[in-house]
């Protein structure tokens, strides 16, 4: 008697195009609380890294101090990852960029870590034009202090206490927009097929892209006179387009009217298709996104979508002129001027 | 007293023999009015005589307007620490003359503006009115190059006074302009007007002059601030984030300026560094760690009030083991101070920069030379260690002006420390030790091994960099046994570095009971007040520390001499505080402590250790 061999192979799993399956660009258990948007976000970065290809040990996992920066554990267990300190992880990513730009940072952060004691840095980050995706996963409050208001809550809205907010939000994205970002998105971690879309355009972009996704805090800001409850943002959220992220190597296959919908190249050839659901907005003029920001704060609507973007924009390392090789790939003996060289310094001060 | 043994060498007004080539020159200005080319000019004169020279700028925190003095010490013994006593003034300065004539020691020469009219003032001194505001207008025709002639018309005063060799003015003026004829022209006229002027018109009384002597020969002149640049180039800085402060602005801009010219791959013509000037202190350091984190040699410069704000991120560096070269060039503190005065006020906050247990590796040059010496040892010494390493330097160091031997070519190379940079090494670390644990101490020293983010395909070489507490393989935890182990460890990892450091300089003098420690930029002073001590028949060993944390030979120091005085220059004695908790026998140390803003000059070191020993 001889065991009868299998008749069907074991499927395989599907496979990104360096041969990795999903499963690759996972990470460690949440510990967030169940139902929290932070969870549903970082999902949607392991499905973007993932279809987006990334080669998972080239990904840099920047984050600061609070709930949402605890995530960049639970992806890209394959990835190096950096949990700096409070509001200041933009430095940290943006010393490891300038010397080794062939990193795919991915920051995310909150609106504690971004708006208020990283203000500066967030500044900052956005006018050098670092190469990064930077996430603030943004809940009006601060989680692991146990809810007070952060600077993006806004005015009017009331902590389950019955604490009323007093102060105007801090808008991310206007802020942005207004420092030159080339790549500004405001999304909804309820709204996966936008959030997803965003995620991989910004990959496919070179600066800092900016994506402003609101999550709620299920624990401390998911009440009804919250403006950052899922109920709130899911019954206020108005996208300005419905988005298609079109990868490089994908051929054009689907004609669109140019009417009613508009292509943005990205700076590794991969395209953003959206199709207009707001009468004539153009995400490529600028002071038309700022207009848009003001108005709907000003509405208190909630619009999603990609607000602005600049694909052409230089990123920081080449305004700082340095060249293609990385600077921390350059051999120990290239990095010591010869003894020619220091005597021709030393003859100089004598 | 000290005072009597330095009056020695003064002359008396009338019938004394010459001060040859012992003196110091002080130049009264107000800030921004453009005298520190003729300044530089002077020092640069003497000290191609063969003479051994320093130069100090005493400036206020000001870009016009306040008055700022320069001083030119020449010293035929090599002396070259700040000179209580001034030999000549030069009063450009309508605001300070006053004050500055009462504060020369008798004897002194003063030159002056005439209408100034100061030589009622004094009957001790040796006066010289010069109509600068008079020459000026007759030797220099554009109008708009007056203000700054007028400094070398007195250049060219005291070079008459003095007996400087007008064809090494010429020298240093072709040297100061980079030999464009117009400026040289224009300024030695400006400088040889007033030579013939004072050849006419004035008498000489006093007793100062120089003598060509051959003690400068192939000597280089240069700042501490340009040599730790010089140093960190060398040193093969790769990432350099800096915030604009004062003092230490220089070194980063002269490190860029000579790493433009000279860190230039030369096959692919890029450079081989990158520079960012940060928004703040806070993300100047943050930019280093995360440069440093992903493999580059990276480095910061600052001052006080910047390591304050860097206190955070030390703390991260030190318990995330990532290397960063941290240049402190001190000045007065606290808060903002006396921004443009020395100081060495930042050893003991430094020392233990952040909340938490923390303990740092912290550089003491006292030279120009080991500016340069120690920025190359900072980097090894980060990289090997994995923390923030500091090189302590100050004002007096990093601004002035010092004469050195040329600095030698470094043929070590470069030490990365205990970096998995391939998948081979990993490979190798893997088979030799199982695994790759990022924060686990397979050699016993307390160093672990790092990756690199980006260089190694393998997930093994993955690890999460966290400032929360974590286990061996960098996972977060709060287990009590997890973070005792880690903090353990990072302690061993300091004891490994005790034996790292740059050991300290120790003179002894056979049958010495009196020991002296000092530090840094304090070096000048003390072995100046040392030869002085030994004239007066009292001898002293001498212990000049060049790290913290302390080597075995300070202990051993302290215990081989009845009583050490420790010379800081702070306040509060910070030196003699770690020394106190750190060595065998705390009771035999005395402090002497120098706080005005000024350099440390030798009296005030005699007169401290005078009146200790007094006791």
């Amino acid at each position: 008697m001889s065991s009868t061999p299998p008749t069907t192979e074991p499927k395989a799993p599907a496979v990104n195009r360096i041969g990795l399956p999903a499963k690759e660009y996972g990470g460690s258990k949440s510990t967030l609380c169940v139902g929290c948007g932070h969870d549903v976000i970082t999902r949607q970065i392991t499905q973007a890294i993932y279809e987006m290809s990334i080669p998972p040990h080239r990904i840099a996992k920047m984050s600061g101090i609070g709930c949402s920066s605890k995530t960049t554990a639970y992806f890209a267990d394959r990835g190096h990852g950096f949990n700096a300190v409070h509001g200041r992880m933009p430095a940290v990513a943006t010393g490891a960029m300038m010397v080794n730009p062939s990193l795919v940072s991915i920051g995310v952060s909150g609106d504690g870590d971004t708006a208020s004691i990283g203000a500066g840095q967030f500044v900052h980050l956005l006018r050098r034009n670092v190469p990064m995706l930077y996430i603030v996963e943004n809940n009006g409050v601060y989680g692991l202090t146990k809810g007070q208001f952060s600077a993006t809550a806004d005015a009017g809205s009331k902590l389950k206490t019955g604490v009323v907010n007093d102060l105007p939000a801090i808008d991310l994205c206007a802020m942005a927009i207004e420092l030159g970002c080339g790549y500004v998105a405001r999304s909804f971690s309820g709204d996966m097929k936008q959030l997803v879309a965003l995620l991989k355009g910004a990959l496919a972009h070179r600066g800092t892209a900016l994506l402003d996704v609101i999550s709620p805090c299920v624990t401390f800001n998911n009440h009804d006179s919250s403006t950052k409850s899922y109920k709130w943002a899911k019954d206020h959220e108005i996208p300005i387009h419905e988005i298609g992220f079109i990868p490089y190597y994908e051929e054009i296959s689907v004609e669109y009217d140019p009417g009613t919908t508009q292509e943005v190249e990205l700076h590794d050839g991969s395209r953003i298709r959206l199709k207009k659901l707001r009468e004539d907005y153009d995400p490529t003029d600028k002071a038309k996104a700022l207009m848009l920001c003001q108005e709907s704060a000003a509405n208190q609507e909630f619009l999603t979508g990609l607000i602005y973007v600049e694909p052409a924009k230089k990123d920081f390392l080449a305004l700082s002129g340095l060249g293609s090789t990385p600077i921390v790939t350059v051999p120990d003996e290239r990095l010591r001027p010869t003894p020619q060289a220091l005597a021709e310094i030393m003859e100089s001060l004598k | 007293m000290s005072t009597a043994v330095l009056e020695e060498k003064r002359a008396e007004p009338a019938g004394r023999p010459p001060v040859v080539n012992d003196f110091s020159i002080h130049v009264a200005t107000a800030n921004g009015s453009g005298s520190q080319s003729s300044n530089n000019i002077l020092m640069r004169s003497i000290f191609q005589m063969g003479i051994p020279v320093s130069g100090k700028n005493l400036f206020p925190s000001n870009i016009q307007g306040l008055p700022t003095w320069f001083t030119i010490r020449a010293s035929k013994d090599g002396f070259i620490a700040r000179r209580r006593d001034v030999g000549v003034l030069i009063c450009m300065n309508p605001e300070t003359a006053h004050e500055d004539v009462k504060t020369v020691a008798p004897g002194a020469a003063v030159i002056y503006e005439e209408n100034l009219k100061l030589e009622g003032l004094r009957t001790d001194v040796s006066f010289y009115p010069v109509p600068f505001s008079k020459l000026v207008l007759e030797l220099v025709q554009d109008g708009k190059l007056r203000r700054l002639a007028v400094n070398m018309i007195y250049v060219g005063v005291a070079a008459w006074l003095l007996g400087i060799d007008m064809a090494e003015v010429e020298k240093a003026v072709a040297k100061q302009f980079k030999s464009k004829a117009a400026a040289v022209d224009i300024n030695m006229k400006a400088i040889r007007g007033g030579l013939e002027w004072a050849e006419k018109n004035l008498t000489k009384r006093d007793p100062f002059r120089v003598e060509r002597m051959n003690a400068t020969a192939g000597k280089i002149i240069i700042d501490g601030n340009a040599a730790a640049a010089i140093g960190c180039m060398m040193g093969g800085v790769q990432f350099l984030a800096w915030y604009p402060i004062t003092p230490s602005s220089s070194l980063a801009e002269s490190l860029i300026d000579y790493a433009g010219r000279y860190r230039v791959d030369p096959e692919t013509g890029e450079p081989t560094i990158s520079v960012v000037q940060a928004e703040d202190e806070l993300a100047a350091l943050g930019m280093v760690i995360g440069a440093g984190w992903a493999g580059a040699r990276a480095m910061t410069t600052t001052s006080g009030p910047g390591i304050s704000l860097m206190s955070e991120f030390t703390g991260l560096a030190y318990y995330t083991e990532v290397p960063a070269v941290i240049v402190d060039v001190q000045r007065v503190g606290p808060s903002t101070g006396l921004p443009t005065r020395t100081m060495q006020g930042d050893i003991t906050s430094t020392y233990n920069l952040s909340h938490g247990d923390a303990k740092h590796i912290l550089l003491l040059p006292a030279s120009v030379r080991e500016c340069y010496d120690m920025a190359m040892d900072a980097f090894d010494l980060a990289e090997r260690f994995q923390t923030p390493v500091f090189l302590m330097s100050d004002l007096d160091l990093g601004m002035n002006n010092w004469m050195s031997d040329p600095f030698p070519f470094v043929e070590r190379r470069l030490d990365r420390g205990k970096v998995l940079r391939s998948k081979e090494e990993l490979d190798a670390h893997v088979a030799k030790f199982k695994e790759f644990a990022r924060y686990k101490d397979v050699d016993g020293d307390g160093i672990p091994y790092r990756t690199l983010p980006g260089f190694i395909d393998n997930p093994a070489a993955a690890y999460f960099t966290r400032g929360s507490g974590h286990t061996e393989r960098g996972t977060y935890s709060e287990r009590p046994e997890d973070y005792k182990n880690n903090m353990d460890r990072l302690a061993r990892k300091f004891e490994t570095a005790r034996a790292h450091v740059p050991k300290p300089a120790i003179e002894k003098a056979s049958g010495a009971r009196v020991g002296l420690i000092a530090y840094g930029s304090s070096d000048f002073a003390v072995e100046e007040a040392r030869a002085i001590l030994a004239k007066k028949g009292i001898s002293t060993s001498y212990l000049r520390l060049r790290a913290l944390p302390l080597t075995p030979e300070t202990s051993e120091f302290v215990s081989a001499h009845d009583r050490v005085y420790v010379i800081d220059q702070n306040r509060d004695g910070q030196m003699y505080d770690v020394l106190r908790l750190e060595i065998a026998e705390p009771t035999k140390l005395r402090s002497i402590r120098h706080y005005d803003g000024f350099p440390l000059d030798a009296e005030t070191v005699l007169e401290g250790i005078e009146a200790g020993e007094k006791k």
